[in-house]
Formats: C-alpha cells, sequence, structure tokens
C-alpha cells in the first residue's frame, strides 16, 4: 500500500531498511555477483519495499579500476548504502573515487550519504537537481514514515553533472556516462564500461519486473533505441537478473512500451476516459510481469495524459 | 461567492485538519487497512463529525436529504494516483437541478468545486480528476431548482495528492499554460444532450508544494472558474479550488438546439483569463 502513496509524485520505488529496529550502521556486508573482471552488482528484490523484505529493490554496482572504484546507485537508503560499501571493502581498499546516481527514484540513490565519508564525486544528470528539489523532501518524508526517523539517509546533492556524455577514468578502465532525455524519468544516466563490455542502465531498461513510468512514454521508446546501438555484450538492468544480454533483454520492456502507447492512444481516440482506459490497456501484458497491478495502472494513466495532449 | 466561501471553507479545513501534511497524509496512509473495529468506530464518527462542520459551513443549516437513488459518485475505492483520481457524477431523473457540489472531505480545500447550470447545461453528467491528501470521504450535493439539498458519498483511499510534487517539467507546463482544447463524444442532434470534453493546459499549483532548496513553496496558481456558453446563452459555470488536478479535464454536458459555438473562458488566481470557442458540430476531418 505504501508504495501507492509513493507514486504520486512519480513513481515510487522504494527501499526499506526492513525491519525497523536493526541499525542503519549495521555492518553486515550483502551480497554481489561479479558479472565480468571488476564488475560487480547486488541484486534487487522483485518487491515492493515492506519490512518485511528488509533490503533495497533496486540493483546497484560498483566497478573496481586499477586506482579507483565507481559506484553506480548507491543503494535505497542510508544502512543499504553502509552494506554495499562494506561489501566493497571486503574487495578492494581502492578508493571510491566516483557515485553515479542513475536518476532521482529514491530507491536508486538515498544510499549515498553512506559514501559522504570517501569524498568522491557524487555524479547525475544535468536535471538530476531539479528532480531533487522537486521531490527530494517529499521522497525523504515518504521514506522515514516507513523506515523511522533519521533512517532514510540524506538528499546527497550531485557534485558534478552530465548534460550530454562525460568519462570517468579509473586507471586501466575509462567509464563512458550518456545524460539521456526524458524517458523512464526525466533524469536517466547509462553507464558503459567498454573495457568488459558491460551497460549499466539504470531504469531505462527493466526485466521481469513491470516497468514504471514516470517520465515520457515515446521518448523512453526513443532512448532505448539509441541505447540498443552501444556496442556492449552484457547489461546490468535498474532491475532485474544482475547481467543480462545485450541489446536482446531489451524485448518485453519494448513489447510492454509499444502495446502501452499503441492501446492508450486507440482509447483516447475512442474518447474513453480514464479510468477505463486503465482497466483495459494493456491487459495482454498481465502475467507477464511481476508486480504488474501494482504500476501498469499508473503506467497508463502517465500514457493517457501525454497521449491527451497529442 | 465561490470564492469567499471556499476560503471560509479552507479555513475550517485548516483548522481541523491541523498539521496534516505530507508526513501525517503519508504516515497515516502506510499503516494498513483499518483492522481492529473499535478504531474504525472511532475513525467513522471522526468523518462523520468533519462533514457536519463542512455541511455546516458550505449551507449553513439547510437540511440535506439522502440523494440515493438519483444521484451517484463514481471513484476508485483506491487511487493509482492521489494527483489525479477521476470522479463522475451522474444524476438520473428529471429533478431541476441548478448546481451540484463536489467535496473532498479531509482535503485541506474541501470543497473541490461547485457547478451551476444554465439553460444550455445539461447535469446529468460530470466529470472531473481531482487530487486527493488523504483517505476521505468524497460528497457530492445536488441543488435542485426548488432549492433542496440532496447527497451521496464515497469512500476513496488514497494520500499525498495535494503535496506531491509536481510531476514534470514546470517550464514546459507555463509554455503550454491556458492551452484549451474541447471534443465532443456525442454525434450532433439539435435540442438534444451532449457531451463534451473540456481539456486546460494549467499546472494548477495548489502551494502546497515545497521547492528543497528554496524552502519556500511554490506559490498558488490555479484555475478559479470555467465558464462554458452557447451562442451567448449558458451551459455551466464552475467554481473551482486547490483540489482539481493539473491540466484539469472536465466532461459535462450541454444541449444545442441548432448549430453554433461553445465559448470556454478559464480564469485563474492570477486573473489571467484564457478563452476558447469551438463550433458545435465540430469540423470533421
Amino acid at each position: 500500500m505504501f508504495r501507492r502513496e509513493v507514486l504520486l509524485g512519480g513513481v515510487g520505488i522504494l527501499c526499506a531498511v526492513g525491519i525497523a529496529g536493526r541499525s542503519q550502521a549495521d555492518p553486515t556486508s550483502l551480497v554481489t555477483t561479479a558479472i565480468a573482471p571488476g564488475v560487480h552488482v547486488r541484486r534487487g528484490l522483485d518487491e515492493d519495499a515492506s519490512a518485511a523484505n528488509g533490503d533495497a529493490i533496486a540493483n546497484a554496482a560498483f566497478i573496481v579500476g586499477r586506482d579507483a572504484v565507481a559506484v553506480v546507485d548507491p543503494g535505497g537508503c542510508l544502512a543499504d548504502g553502509e552494506r554495499l560499501r562494506a561489501r566493497i571493502r571486503e574487495i578492494t581498499t581502492l578508493p571510491i573515487r566516483h557515485v553515479v546516481m542513475s536518476h532521482v527514484h529514491p530507491d536508486h540513490i538515498f544510499g549515498a550519504g553512506a559514501f559522504e565519508r570517501d569524498k568522491p564525486q557524487f555524479i547525475g544528470h544535468a536535471r538530476l537537481p531539479n528532480a531533487m528539489a522537486q521531490r527530494g523532501d517529499y521522497y525523504r518524508a515518504t521514506l522515514e514514515a516507513i523506515l523511522g526517523k533519521g533512517h532514510a539517509g540524506p538528499l546527497v546533492a550531485p557534485t558534478r553533472l552530465i548534460d550530454a556524455r562525460a568519462r570517468i577514468d579509473l586507471g586501466d578502465r575509462v567509464l563512458l556516462l550518456t545524460a539521456h532525455g526524458v524517458a523512464h524519468s526525466d533524469c536517466d544516466l547509462s553507464v558503459f564500461d567498454p573495457v568488459s563490455g558491460t551497460l549499466l542502465t539504470g531504469d531505462l531498461l527493466f526485466v521481469g519486473r513491470v516497468p514504471a513510468l514516470d517520465g515520457n512514454i515515446k521518448g523512453w521508446q526513443n532512448e532505448l533505441a539509441l541505447l540498443k546501438t552501444v556496442a556492449a555484450r552484457r547489461a546490468v538492468p535498474g532491475h532485474g537478473p544482475v547481467s543480462v544480454s545485450w541489446p536482446g533483454a531489451t524485448a518485453d520492456l519494448e513489447r510492454y512500451l509499444d502495446v502501452v502507447l499503441r492501446e492508450t492512444r486507440v482509447a483516447v481516440k475512442r474518447g474513453l476516459d480514464i479510468g477505463t482506459a486503465v482497466a483495459t490497456v494493456g491487459q495482454s501484458e498481465r502475467g507477464r510481469w511481476k508486480l504488474f497491478d501494482d504500476y501498469h495502472g499508473h503506467n497508463v494513466t502517465q500514457a493517457f495524459k501525454e497521449v491527451e495532449w497529442e | 461567492m465561490g470564492v469567499a466561501l471556499n476560503r471560509v471553507v479552507r479555513t475550517l479545513a485548516l483548522a481541523v485538519c491541523g498539521a496534516l501534511g505530507v508526513a501525517a497524509g503519508v504516515a497515516r496512509a502506510a499503516v494498513a487497512e483499518p483492522v481492529a473495529s473499535p478504531v474504525a468506530d472511532d475513525e467513522e464518527a471522526a468523518r462523520a463529525v468533519r462533514w457536519k462542520d463542512l455541511q455546516h459551513a458550505i449551507f449553513a443549516n439547510r437540511p440535506i436529504q439522502d440523494g440515493a437513488g438519483f444521484l451517484s459518485i463514481d471513484a476508485p475505492a483506491r487511487a493509482l494516483d492521489a494527483a489525479l483520481v477521476p470522479v463522475d457524477l451522474t444524476l438520473t431523473g428529471d429533478r431541476r437541478i441548478k448546481g451540484i457540489y463536489l467535496i473532498i472531505d479531509n482535503n485541506p480545500g474541501p470543497l473541490a468545486a461547485h457547478f451551476t447550470f444554465g439553460p444550455q447545461g445539461d447535469p446529468h453528467r460530470l466529470k472531473l480528476r481531482v487530487r486527493v491528501n488523504a483517505y476521505t470521504y468524497i460528497h457530492a450535493v445536488a441543488e435542485t431548482t426548488d432549492d433542496q439539498l440532496y447527497s451521496v458519498a464515497r469512500f476513496v483511499k488514497a494520500a499525498g495528492g495535494c503535496s506531491a510534487p509536481a510531476g514534470g517539467d514546470e517550464q514546459q507546463a507555463m509554455q503550454d499554460l491556458g492551452h484549451i482544447k474541447l471534443r465532443i463524444t456525442d454525434p450532433f442532434v439539435a435540442g438534444k444532450p451532449m457531451q463534451a470534453q473540456l481539456m486546460i493546459r494549467h499546472p494548477n499549483f495548489n502551494g502546497m508544494q515545497m521547492n528543497q532548496l528554496t524552502r519556500l513553496y511554490t506559490p498558488a496558481m490555479f484555475i478559479r472558474t470555467v465558464d462554458v456558453s452557447f451562442d451567448g446563452a449558458q451551459v455551466m459555470h464552475l467554481d473551482s479550488d486547490i483540489s482539481l488536478s493539473s491540466d484539469p479535464v472536465i466532461g459535462f454536458g450541454f444541449i444545442a438546439p441548432h448549430k453554433g459555438q461553445l465559448k470556454v473562458l478559464v480564469r485563474d488566481t492570477k486573473d489571467e483569463t484564457f478563452g476558447q470557442s469551438f463550433d458545435v458540430p465540430a469540423p470533421t476531418g
């Protein structure tokens, strides 16, 4: 239920620290998978945040180079970030110089506070500060309502903004960052590691878990088409398995977006109201995605608002 | 009348709600379904008191009868998006209706809309999209031409819709400000009621969204009135408030005795007006 409240402001993907009593400085590290040399990914659960699942729900990753470490999405809340940092320290003592925030949604960025002591560059899309200004307080208040006061973590402002493309040099590997047009959200950033052929998509790619639309459906289709030209062997989606084939793994998402856009257009053309559209559009996708009933109606609502002004 | 009344009601609402803001609204929503019945009873009692207060503020001591049977509200029991909750009001039968009030009991501005109808109006079907700030009853009150009041209510589970940050691009919203679209969803038959859907580009900022950098609230700027007329004769007048969703979409009925023009005039709290005329029937192709 809680998730819907967060959805209001856009899309709510939340971390739960879990069990209320758990200390936010819980030193227990989390489980990561090395999907390629130096590329480690923590699998987010395909669940909505709840006290019961006690964990973050978005994928979080870090890339270890010769000289430094880059984190790509620092976790969904302070404790999640602390655990991710503890895991990094089990693997390497290299300095953590970069923390990339793939977009504004809380399950991807509220762990950033755990890395402030490392004094890294906090990197975000040029529109991220504005999105944080509009929603940050709201997200944090909402998060604290389930995690308890002080447990969400600080909202860390980006210290380096990307408006087109940029590079991060880790010594023996250079990561390529791309700032995208309005798509899943209005501030999506992707990271490509050419050395390992790994593309970290943020929430431009969902696999298995129903996509959440908080930007522009046509924009998402366009950005996905561009992203598919990246010569990666594998991708790390924002939600889904730690590693999927690229670009093959985009097929389900593309089909979903196509169906929702096409059927929403038909609904608007036929003069259906938004409630009827929510109940009828994209129903062929039911059963193909986890959490379908939790997010799909909201996606149709967003698409409807976009399409009715076409 | 609408402006002053809204102000009174809003003041009352704030007094009653106290600090009901983001945190309170959300915290309440985070609690699962009402469980123990004593708690639920208490809540029901509180809701009844609130409705009584609102009745008093809006309708003074006029009696309100049960409208079930000819007046109904349709809204999702659990909203997918609290900043955009579709609400349909339907009237059946041939009672002569002067106006319809939509009241969202637990919103900071409970009186969301007050429609009045002119000679070319048809009150039988109204559609709105509203913001809902906390679990609440939504009341519709119909006022007949002989000054009788009838109400029906529906409970809606949604929260945070008023203070939820505006999605999308504020600059874009301001660029498109005041664009109006109208679509007539029924075939034209002279003298028969037809439904129309009015769409207005307006962010309807309600003054409850805070900018974290400046710690200031985005100033309220919302649609105050909408007037629709057909060839100079009134169809309907709407007094609205902070509870309409951004980019309002309003479904209403009208009667065109012959081909002509529907004229729409929108006025917001900055006293900006936006108007446009539309041919009836709409040109084809």
